[in-house]
């Protein structure tokens, strides 16, 4: 086995300069946090904006006519209506109907602009390369991608880029900041209103400067990413997803739209299209432990008399929340919000509550 | 009054045959803000090397390794319901244990505080 250095982002110098704590991520040498701690910025991005490189995510470029009506033939999204400007959640399904990936595909114009998870550009480049004919797919390597999120993501960023006030919720442009072509997104991962931009990688060191020179604004890391996605009750690829859960299990129908339910057409269409008819056996639950202690991935989920039902995929400690939080999968006849469950922590039973999802409310621009 | 510190990061300082075990600042510091400690009581006994209590930061869960031998003689309860002042005075009102030393010669394997020092670099 060879062990190969991190990589860089186009943020690393900032990351270092900002005394950012650096962890390999994905084979991503990326800030979990900074002095400020992953409450701090939570809750910063909470109250105001904090400002995330995200820049090891994968950024990819369809060019194609018909790209779109072809990544329906990997995903159970609706692609070909999807206006000029706007963006969609989407999952690559295998024909089990499990998830490969879930990522963000955007109606761009000429060209569809697709962002999947870091750990899974060298599955899903290579799917989308084999599956789309006469689409060249490109994966841009020269870009940074931050996110910038929070109540106070337009004051922050519209003085520098009056377009982003314009943009609802999943909406995306091009505009200059500091003279530089960006893509602009108003989306994201906290729950919170805010944008992701794509950055030339020579300009993004000072345009997250300018960001952060906004007294609104402060730098957070993956960690506080991972706790402010939980409290919003959004899936982590790797733990929350993977091959073997379908979109129904995961509770993400919403993303699937009615055309592709009815129309079938994806991976996975017969078991999926089963489930959204006839119900899953398990489904993703929000999870409330009664108790101060975390629960975290791996733990076992029984009923309140200790039959075993299940396992959490995320938990931990929700800042805004002020408790622990979790996410797993549960017997679906125990899915229900207010079911009593036992969790199994160190051994010992601990009382908890099945809690819709999210656990926080989500503050989208729409 | 001397302190000795363990490669796990806890620091012990003992007075005759009690003793009181914390963690070191440096180990906080790592940890990160602490939401959750779970600990033993009063009287459980516990060898070199074993787990004797879980400190859960946002991130993740750590568990405290005993540096010697010895039983509880008291937990800190104040930890419980402010478990981040472990983060602001680990060296200090955030101890975690006063314990009674079975073998007061493992001592002698832990570091005085320029050994700790040179460990933690």
């Amino acid at each position: 086995m060879t062990t190969q250095a991190p990589r860089r982002t186009p943020l690393y110098d900032l990351h270092i300069e900002l005394g950012g704590k650096m962890v390999d991520f994905a084979g991503w040498d990326m800030p979990v946090q900074y002095p400020l701690g992953i409450m701090g910025e939570h809750k910063h991005c909470r109250a105001k904006a904090a400002l995330f490189d995200v820049s090891h995510m994968g950024q990819v470029l369809l060019h194609g006519e018909t790209a779109a009506a072809q990544m329906e033939t990997l995903c159970p999204q609706a692609f070909t209506a999807l206006p000029e400007g706007k963006a969609r959640y989407a999952l690559f399904t295998n024909e089990d109907g499990g998830i490969l990936d879930d990522l963000i595909v955007s109606n761009a114009g000429d060209h569809l602009f697709v962002v999947v998870n870091a750990a899974l550009r060298d599955q899903d480049i290579p799917l989308m390369q084999n599956a789309l004919k006469d689409v060249t797919v490109t994966e841009v390597t020269d870009h940074a991608l931050i996110a910038l999120q929070g109540p106070a993501a337009e004051s922050v960023l519209a003085p520098i880029c009056p377009a982003a006030a314009d943009l609802t919720f999943m909406q995306t442009t091009t505009a200059e900041i500091l003279d530089t072509r960006c893509r602009i997104s108003r989306l994201g991962y906290t729950g919170e209103d805010g944008y992701e931009i794509s950055i030339p990688e020579d300009k993004a060191i000072e345009i997250a400067r300018a960001l952060l020179a906004h007294e609104d604004c402060e730098a957070a890391g993956l960690g506080a990413r991972d706790s402010l996605r939980m409290e919003a009750g959004l899936c982590l690829y790797g733990n929350d997803i993977s091959q073997a859960v379908t979109p129904v299990e995961a509770g993400l129908t919403w993303a699937i739209q009615k055309r592709r339910r009815t129309e079938g057409g994806f991976p996975g269409a017969d078991k999926i299209q089963d489930q959204l008819q006839n119900g899953a056996a398990r489904k993703l639950v929000g999870i409330r432990p009664a108790g101060r202690a975390p629960a975290r991935a791996g733990v076992e989920i029984q009923t309140a008399d200790g039959t075993a039902i299940g396992e959490i995929t995320s938990g931990g400690f929700g800042p805004t929340v002020n408790g622990p939080i979790a996410m797993g999968y549960v017997a679906s006849d125990h899915a229900e919000p207010g079911t009593e469950i036992t969790l199994i922590i160190r051994g010992k039973p601990q009382p908890a509550t099945i809690h819709p999802l999210p656990f926080v409310q989500q503050n989208y621009k729409r | 009054m001397a302190t000795y510190y363990s490669e796990e990061h806890e620091w012990i300082t003992v007075e005759g045959d009690t003793a009181t075990l914390g963690i070191t600042q440096h180990a906080a510091d790592q940890l990160g803000d602490i939401v959750f400690v779970e600990l033993k009581e009063e009287g459980d006994e516990f060898s070199q090397g074993d787990d004797i209590g879980v400190i859960e930061s946002v991130k993740a869960a750590s568990e405290v390794y005993a540096p010697l031998d010895g039983e509880v003689v008291a937990a800190n309860e104040t930890l419980a319901d402010n478990p981040a002042s472990l983060n602001e005075h680990p060296e200090g009102d955030a101890w975690i244990y006063k314990i009674k030393l079975s073998n007061p010669d493992q001592l002698d394997e832990l570091m005085d505080l320029a050994a700790y020092k040179d460990f933690i670099g």
